[in-house]
């Protein structure tokens, strides 16, 4: 109860630092979200998504691997698992069609870093799952429809 | 008590990484039962680097699911380096924690 207690307290200091800082007009909410695409995250087709986060659209399928259940009985936690052997991969997004912004995530791989990754999402509806993948410049995609029973976006 | 779980094992050359964060992950678009908005609030980014070095960034959208799950593998590391993971929100908020790959 006790440590409860301490990270309730840190984490209201932390946040009135920075309201301070905002405030102050240090920070104004924009810098604080500067690297965040926003326009990808707010984009509602899958196309203006891909354009916003990965620079372009057009996209070929790929050797990927999509990890999912085939029916989700909550739509509120699905767990995705995306998997390639493409060597050369530097970004690798994870899209489903049907939600009102297609986006959920878009990961930037160090050098060194596989062409792996693995989260929950949540769906809105039963949609197509796509994993698009850059490499070497050049945009692949996987895609997975996974059914959902109970969405998972609203209250 | 640090808001971020994680584990990095090393096998066979790759490090294996399995996070867990606590984090609401609001949407915004749900209700109270007010009928009032819950305002958004979720993680925009995670990073991960190893001895200083650019492992992973991930952009989130708000939906990925409440306290969130994250797994990536990378090559490059030895038993014994750090590796550091850190978050933001949307409100700014945040939160760092290291972990020695085993």
């Amino acid at each position: 109860m006790n440590s409860k207690r301490r990270v309730f307290l840190k984490g209201t200091l932390a946040a009135g630092t920075v309201g301070v800082a905002v405030g102050a007009g240090l920070l104004t909410p924009s810098t604080v979200l500067a690297d965040w695409p926003k326009a990808a995250f707010q984009a509602n087709s899958l196309s203006d998504a891909l354009k916003s986060a990965l620079g372009s659209d057009s996209h070929s399928s790929g050797d990927i691997t999509i990890r999912a259940p085939d029916i989700a009985e909550n739509g509120a936690v699905v767990p995705i698992t995306v998997e390639s052997s493409l060597t050369g991969v530097t970004d690798i997004a994870i899209l489903a069609v049907a939600n009102n912004a297609p986006l959920t995530s878009s990961y930037k791989l160090g050098e060194g870093t596989r062409a792996f990754v693995a989260t929950r999402i949540k769906m809105g509806e039963t949609s197509d799952i796509v994993a698009v993948l850059k490499a070497n410049g050049q945009l692949y995609s996987g895609t997975k429809e996974v059914k959902v029973t109970i969405g998972g976006c609203g209250g | 008590m640090s808001s971020i779980r994680v584990r990095a094992q090393i096998e066979g050359g790759v490090t294996n990484v399995r996070a867990l964060i606590s984090h609401p992950m609001e949407t915004g678009q749900r209700r109270d039962q007010g009928g009032n908005t819950i305002p958004a609030h979720f993680i925009t980014e995670v990073k991960a680097e190893c001895n200083g070095k650019h492992v992973l960034t991930a952009n989130w959208g708000p939906a990925i699911s409440r306290n969130p799950y994250l797994s990536f593998q990378f090559e490059g590391a030895a038993a014994g380096d750090t590796l550091t993971l850190s978050w933001v929100d949307n409100n700014g908020e945040s939160d760092t924690t290291e972990v020695r790959i085993s």
